[in-house]
Formats: C-alpha cells, structure tokens, sequence
C-alpha cells in the first residue's frame, strides 16, 4: 500500500514517500518518516511492514558506520546499494525482509560534478540504478509520469515539481487516500528535509508538540 | 492434560494462577503431564500451519484462543489515559468478564492486553522482568522507548511462531508522557492515540471525533470510557467492566472501574431526558 517515489537529477536526488502506517482496514498513523538517513549524504525509503523496515534500515546503517570505521573508507553510493542488496539476498531464502527500496545518494567529486544516483532495490535482492523510479501500486499511477516528464539534467524545481505531480496524480486517481508524504532531497552536502512528516498526527490534534522531536524511526 | 485453554482462562480470571504442578523447567513435546506441545517434529510449523488465532478463525478448532478486545490510550494535556473492557472470548463463548486487560509493569509503566490473553500476560510480565532488570543494572528507571522497544525485540524473534499480541505500553518518563504500539509481527509506533483489538474501530470513532488535547482529566477520563462504552455497545466480543487508569508525572494511577452494562443504562437516561426538554422546549415555543 504504500508508495515511495524518487528522481535523479545533476548533483541531487529527490526522494519522496507516503506518511502512512496501516493494517487492513485501519490505518495507524499518518506521521511516519519512511526516509531513513543512511549517511549524511545517501538516504533509504523504504516501503512494506514497518518492522521490516525499521529492523532493515537499523541494520543497514549500524553496519554502514561499522564498516567504516574499521576501515576508515567511507561507502559510495554504488557500494552502499551493493551492500544493501547482497544483504537482502542473503535474507531471502532465509525468512526475507518484506521491503521495497529507492536508495538515493550524491558522491563528491571536483567542483559542479558531484555525482547523484537513484537504486531501486526490492527484498528479491534485484539492484537497478535508474534516474527516476517508483515503488508499489503508486508507481502503476506515478511512472508515466515520469516517462513523460523527466528530461536529462533537469533542475530541483523541476523535480519537485514532477513529484507534485506525481502525488497529484495519486490524489486524483489512487484508491488508498495517502494524504501526507514525506520529501527530502539529497546532495554532497546533506539531506535536506523539503516537506517533513506533518504534525498533529492524525486524530489528536495537539498532542504532537513532543512527537515532532522524536528521531526518526526511533 | 493442560490444554492452551485452562491455561489461557486461569491467568486471565484473577492474575492468581493455581500452584503449578512440579515438573522439569524445559518443555518437553508429547509427554503426558508436561507442557502442551503438538507432538510432531517442529511444533512450531505445526502450530503457525494449523492453528488460526485471528478473529473467526479459529471456530472450528478444538482449541481455541482467548481474545476479543476493546484498549484504548491516547496522550492529552494531563497526561495519558489508558482504558479497557474485560471480556474474553473463546468462539462465541464468553470465557471471562473479569480480565485485568491493564498490566501493571512498574509504577510508571502501564501495559494493555489485545490478542491472545495468555501471549499478552506471559510477555508483558517477561517485559517487566527486563524493565526491573535495567533499574537494578542502570540505576534508574526504563524510559518507554526503550522498554517498548524490548517487547517489540521480542517479538520479531519471536514473528512467525504464531504468537498474538495487540499491546500499547504507556508511561511517563524523563521525556514526558510517551505512548508506543506494539504488535505480534514486531510493529512498534510511537503516537498520541491508538485502539488496539476487535472493537477498536468503534472506540476509534468516538474518540477522533471527541478527543481535545485541552481537557481536564475528568473530562478525558470520561472520554475513556465513552469510547469503551460504545465498543462494547457494537463489538459483541467485547463488554463487562471498563478499567481506566491515568498516567501522571507521579506514576498511573487506576481511577475508573465499572460496569458497562450500567454505563448503557445511565446514558440512555441522559439521552432521554435530553429528548424530552427539547420536546418540551418545542412545545413552549409554538
């Protein structure tokens, strides 16, 4: 049910997911931050059971930081999504992590060049790098979209925009009412939160103050 | 031979369970006397491939599990009101109207009961073994991140072994009052309100639409049991006494229990008297 979207553009990636939490017929929450921070400059959406994702983006990233601080080298962009998916592989004639993946990150290089890259990545362990994709049945909505708008080297605005659009479509189209998404967009510099989960959460209004500052899949 | 139902009923009446018999502390499968495992070569497959614990699911089965639940908990200005029924059912049998569905793990944490009755008391008081356990080691209390976060550990080492378990741990801690989710297949969501178990829809009903974070305690209490009051009207598997308790910064305190049956009776009075001065306000002003 739930839908992520991401685009690739020179020197950022946008990534962009629903807020919701829910079960059958009920939904929970519609506050939750389904974009991990992997590193400062690589972000995780990740879609499917929350407890799948939650323990495989924990899991992930505690092992990132490990991993380089045995070996004092910082993980690219590629190498990070190679990892993610061998792990996933690894898990998957084992009782698999149900997740689906977009995987976003930007990697120095000299001065303008900085290199951006989108992985789509689902719990098969299948890796494809692509410069825009989408997860779940938002994407049967949102890809042609994309296909449609999506030029080579668009700006940020041009982006954002084709991610309004997107979640327009789904609006207007899309059963499953997914009121609230998440944007964040990635470059060599961080990640910069462009629409963050909203508070109040659903239901009680008010309360939310304290659970704004509450980390991100704490 | 103990079968999951004697076991399940006799935690759930009183929270006293009898002696146990003396037997050796591992379960061992298919010997008479000991704790009852099917009797086959991974119990666990067995278990998860022929017996149903969701709702409805398990009505043809010889054994079957104590449930039907109407929790509820949600965060307001003066803390956390945390509210139950009591029913238990197995099948269309009411097996007990007398359930503590609020477990008190330690004086500033409080959990709730949904799913299996006798999953939900064997975990939460392991749950509260871990919490009395982190006080001795750390020297200060469990924050309810952190305790909420062991129970739903547990239960993704335990996903897939058919356990049942809806539960919402509350608490007060060094953050304030905190409220979390936790469920069988390893979920954990931090919130302001949720309504776990078969009638939480209808509880959900009441409470989005009353709820306001300003009220006065008296005001959300009554909301607490409003909610419960209603799931109990509509959700056949639940009913009997309504247990409120109320987080504070000093700890819970239980400050509600009552019969729903009663509750109907006084606000279909309310209701009525309320149709008739509107009648007779109609009838004054032609």
């Amino acid at each position: 049910m739930d839908t992520l979207l991401g685009i690739a553009g020179e020197g950022f990636v946008v990534l962009a997911a629903d807020a919701q939490v829910a079960r059958s017929i009920l939904l929970y929450k519609n506050n939750m931050d389904k974009i991990a921070h992997l590193a400062d400059n690589k972000a995780l959406a990740c879609a499917g059971p929350q407890s799948d994702c939650v323990s495989f983006t924990e899991y992930i990233s505690k092992n990132m930081a490990l991993y380089e601080l045995n070996n004092d080298v910082k993980l690219t962009t590629k190498a990070a999504a190679t990892f993610i998916r061998g792990e996933l592989a690894k898990a998957l004639r084992k009782g698999p992590f149900q997740t689906q993946l977009l995987m976003g990150g930007v990697d120095k290089r000299e001065a303008g060049k900085d290199e951006a890259s989108l992985f789509w990545l689902d719990y098969l362990g299948t890796l494809q790098k692509v410069p825009y994709g989408a997860h779940g049945y938002g994407a049967a909505f949102t890809l042609s979209v994309m296909d449609r708008e999506y030029v080579k080297g668009l700006s940020l605005d041009e982006a954002l925009g084709i991610i309004d659009n997107c979640i327009k479509e789904l609006h207007t189209r899309f059963l499953i009412a997914q009121k609230n998404f998440v944007i964040k967009v990635v470059t060599a510099e961080g990640i910069k939160v462009v629409r963050g989960p909203p508070t109040p959460d659903l239901g009680a209004a008010g309360a939310s103050a304290e659970a704004a500052a509450v980390p991100v899949q704490g | 031979m103990a079968s999951p139902m004697c076991v399940g009923t006799s935690i759930l009446d009183t929270g006293a369970r009898k002696a146990p018999a003396a037997g050796p502390a591992e379960a061992q499968a298919g010997v008479p006397g000991m704790f009852g495992l099917p009797n086959v070569a991974n119990p666990a497959a067995f278990c998860s491939a022929n017996l149903g614990c969701g709702y409805g699911t398990d009505h043809a089965q010889d054994i079957k599990f104590a449930k039907g639940t109407t929790t509820l908990a949600f965060k307001f200005q003066g803390g956390i009101i945390v509210s139950v029924d009591s029913r238990s059912t197995m099948g269309p049998y009411i097996a007990s109207g007398t359930v503590k569905k609020v477990i008190e793990i330690n004086p500033y944490l409080l959990g709730t009961m949904a799913g299996g009755a006798a999953d939900c008391s064997f975990w939460e008081r392991n749950l509260g073994i871990q919490c009395r356990m982190y006080e001795l080691r750390n020297k200060e209390r469990i924050s309810v991140a952190a305790a909420s976060k062991l129970l739903s550990n547990t239960m993704s080492q335990y996903r897939g072994y058919g356990l049942s378990m809806g539960t919402m741990v509350a608490g007060w801690d060094k953050t304030g009052p905190q409220l979390y989710y936790c469920d069988d297949d390893g979920t954990r969501l931090h919130g302001n309100l949720f309504s776990v178990g078969s009638g939480s829809t209808y509880a959900y009903g009441v409470l989005d639409t009353h709820y306001k974070y300003d009220m006065t305690d008296e005001e959300a209490i009554e909301l607490g049991k409003r909610a419960i009051y209603h799931a109990t009207h509509r959700d056949a598997y639940s009913g009997s006494i309504n247990n409120v308790y109320i987080v504070k910064p000093t700890g819970w305190v239980k400050v509600h229990a009552g019969d729903v049956n009663d509750m109907h009776y006084k606000l279909a009075e309310e209701k009525a008297a309320i149709a008739a001065s509107r009648a007779g306000a109609e009838e004054k002003a032609p």
